[in-house]
């Protein structure tokens, strides 16, 4: 019996304290330091819980010794089939855990796994990634998901989103909610910029991740090769705008994204994303130190660089993400390097996410609201 | 293909830099080769004792480069496959100096030879998968149309990036004879000694810190008979050739059961500087390039002219690891034999906490 079951059987039948009072007998019957260690190593097996919740306080110890010595055949009976049980059932899970973690290590330390051409490791990526950058996608934004039934299920698509934020963790929020939300589970390949790329740690950290540097080459042919590409054409115009400029989408580049997806015929998904902003509201960019450490900008934030390290921290935004309809391009394949055609295009998918962006907002009246 | 006849194999097929351990294989493989009438060698060194074995059918011509075009012309060659192109400086003879005498002053004089020469049909250039450069901006797949977008810092990918550039030129004045340019990704075989194989065989594996190149080779098998195929049929044009796959340098050193021993870029390059002179280097500039931006190449146009596919990168890398067993100190057996050995630790004192317990209860 479940705790809910018994809250639920609770109100108007106090007779069924009455098979509640067996484990309670169990109980006593053992040493009391004991039962915690065990609950430890076989983990959270249910009929525990109840026993001490709700009965223990109803009925004294003195009353109860007696009464367990009077029926011990009674529980044995009840204990002895249960228990060997439990532990086989319970280590066993445990046991598969430790085995799978080493010969996961095992792998790892072998170099016994496959990273495609672009150098994704999907293993490393489930295995280590995705499980870290899911804490802050559920438990931190709080993320909902819309329209996930307008991304592909096997065939390529062209991701296009807007970018803010400060740092590019809505491209990687982006990538969770795909993962997580999509019934195939698909994998966002996300293109980044070649400053990323420069540095040492992040640019492998990236490649491993499924990011490779944003140019036509690669993305055309990770998109012939089926795959869900992720692009933010805003780049940094995008992540280093002021918070006064939230939420107002920037230029989108050359529209070379669209170039890309007309050369192989891939349909386009415009996704907006709300809740970026908020993370590090850029109140301030100090130009001349971006210049000086050859970055972009350089981000001024209510907590960035006050309070050093601590104002690394993202606030904790309510992030809404909407994936709207694809637009299909595989008709206009012969117009991939047609200027006109190209710029239309891209002016098309800005305004569909800036209006998706505008009816989200909506929905989110207090940005750090449930 | 340039001829619609499916034209008959060259006759007299003259090989650079038989003593070298590529061009000595390619010379006595084509030597094999019935269909072929004369394989001449051309090379200013004597073959090494080790290779003059395979050299038997092979006539052998020492010739500097300037002499090739009267010995190219005399001997009727209908075919030349230019191998003498040397992957790394040998300090032993004449390091950098010799080996871009050799490069691009031989290859340079190579070709004004075959220029002059009548019979010629067909021309085998060893090239590099280095041509592609070294940027940051660079794809992440290379294909034969990719233009590099800087230049390398490594001396072997300019000298490769000197040798495309007078073979286009032949090519410009020589239309007629079919000029292959083979770009090799690294080879690697159980028994092939290149800088790379060396570099992977130490205990302890130098790496850059923060880069894990996706890196690529082809096997040394694979890399002769794409070259006997070139010579014996007609394929006119540039080609990758590399093992379908990719394998990152931290995993190729795992594979390896190595070590690796991350150091930042600069520490590495002085260092590689410093073990180069005296002798013991296994890395120069075009091996941190590599291992900074990794390369990989698309093979799907090798595969389809030549209806022949390599075997694989991680296949290439295993038949290393096989010839290479002893020196590996994390190999693949030892840690299977490791996890196991945790796993029935873990077992057991699980086990006899279990049985402690159940004995306490009852």
């Amino acid at each position: 019996m479940t705790q809910d079951e018994f809250h639920a059987a609770l109100p108007g039948h106090t007779d069924f304290e009455l098979p509640v009072a067996v484990p309670a007998k169990r109980l006593n019957g053992r040493r009391p330091g004991r039962r915690p260690a065990r609950a430890a190593v076989e983990g959270p097996p249910a009929p525990e819980l109840t026993g001490p919740d709700a009965t223990e306080p109803t009925e004294p110890d003195a009353t109860e010794l007696p009464a367990a010595d009077a029926t011990p055949e009674l529980p044995a009976a009840d204990a002895t089939p249960e228990l060997p049980a439990a532990p086989a059932g319970v280590v066993d899970v445990w046991d598969q855990r430790v085995a799978s973690g080493l010969a996961f290590l095992r792998r790892r330390l072998a170099g016994a796994y496959d990273i495609d051409d672009f150098g994704f490791d999907p293993e490393l990526t489930d295995a280590v990634f995705h499980p870290m950058l899911k804490v802050l996608y559920r438990d931190w934004f709080r993320t909902e998901v819309f329209g996930i039934e307008n991304v592909p299920d096997l065939d390529g698509g062209l991701v296009v989103g807007n970018h803010s934020g400060t740092v590019a963790l809505d491209a990687l929020m982006l990538t969770v909610a795909l993962r997580d939300q999509h019934p195939r589970d698909r994998h966002l390949r996300l293109l980044g910029a070649d400053l990323v790329f420069r540095m040492p740690v992040l640019s492998e950290l990236a490649r491993k991740a499924g990011a490779t540097v944003a140019c036509n080459p690669d993305a055309e042919r990770l998109m012939r090769e089926g795959e869900l590409v992720g692009v933010f054409p805003e780049g940094f115009k995008g992540i280093g705008k002021r918070y006064s400029e939230r939420y107002k989408l920037q230029r989108f580049g050359r529209g070379g994204f669209v170039s890309a997806a007309l050369r192989t015929g891939t349909p386009i998904i415009p996704v907006a994303i709300v809740g970026a902003e908020e993370i590090y509201p850029i109140i301030a960019d100090l130009k001349p130190l971006a210049r000086l450490l050859g970055m972009p900008y350089f981000p001024v934030t209510p907590t960035f660089p006050w309070l050093g390290p601590l104002g690394l921290v993202p606030l904790p935004s309510k992030w809404l993400i909407e994936f709207c309809p694809p637009i299909p391009t595989a008709h206009l394949t012969e117009h991939a390097d047609d200027p006109m055609v190209v710029y239309n295009l891209a002016d098309e998918v800005r305004e569909t996410i800036q209006a998706t962006i505008h009816s989200l907002l909506e929905k989110r009246p207090d940005p750090f609201g449930r | 293909m340039v001829t619609s006849l499916p034209a008959a194999p060259p006759r007299v097929v003259v090989v650079t830099g038989v003593s070298r351990f590529l061009g000595a294989r390619v010379a006595s493989r084509l030597a094999a080769d019935p269909r072929i009438e004369r394989v001449i060698g051309l090379d200013p060194h004597e073959p090494s004792p080790a290779l003059s074995g395979l050299l038997a059918d092979v006539e052998l011509i020492q010739a500097d480069a300037r002499a090739s075009a009267s010995v190219l012309a005399e001997l009727g060659a209908e075919a030349i496959v230019h191998l003498a192109v040397t992957s790394a400086p040998d300090p032993h003879s004449g390091g950098r100096m010799a080996m871009k005498e050799q490069n691009v002053i031989g290859t340079m004089q190579l070709l004004a030879g075959a220029q002059g020469a009548g019979r010629l049909r067909k021309l085998v250039v060893r090239s590099s998968t280095a041509a592609y450069g070294a940027s940051f901006r660079d794809p992440a797949v290379f294909t034969e149309d990719t233009e590099p977008r800087a230049v390398p810092r490594g001396s072997f990918a300019r000298d490769i990036l000197d040798i495309e550039g007078y073979v286009r030129g032949f090519r410009r004045r020589r239309p007629e004879i079919g000029a292959t340019v083979l770009r090799f990704a690294p080879f690697i075989s159980s028994t092939a000694e290149t800088s790379l194989t060396r570099y992977f065989a130490q205990p302890l594996v130098p790496t850059v810190l923060g880069r894990d190149a996706r890196l690529q080779f082809v096997h040394v098998d694979d890399a002769l008979e794409i070259l006997h195929r070139s010579v014996v049929e007609d394929h006119p044009g540039t080609f990758n050739v590399a093992g379908d796959g990719v394998l990152s340098l931290s995993q190729a050193v795992r594979r390896a059961g190595r070590i690796s021993l991350p150091l930042p870029e600069g520490t590495l390059s002085s260092f590689a500087a410093v073990a180069r002179n005296v002798g013991v280097g296994q890395i120069g500039l075009d091996q941190i390039d590599l291992f900074v931006h990794g390369r990989v190449v698309d093979t799907s146009r090798l595969v389809k002219e030549f209806g022949f596919t390599p075997r694989t990168t991680a296949a290439a890398f295993d038949d290393f690891i096989n010839g290479h067993r002893n020196g590996a100190s994390l190999s693949a057996d030892r840690l299977a034999a490791a996890e196991r050995a945790i796993l029935d630790g873990i077992r057991r004192v699980r086990a006899a906490a279990t049985q402690d317990q159940e004995h306490v209860q009852s």
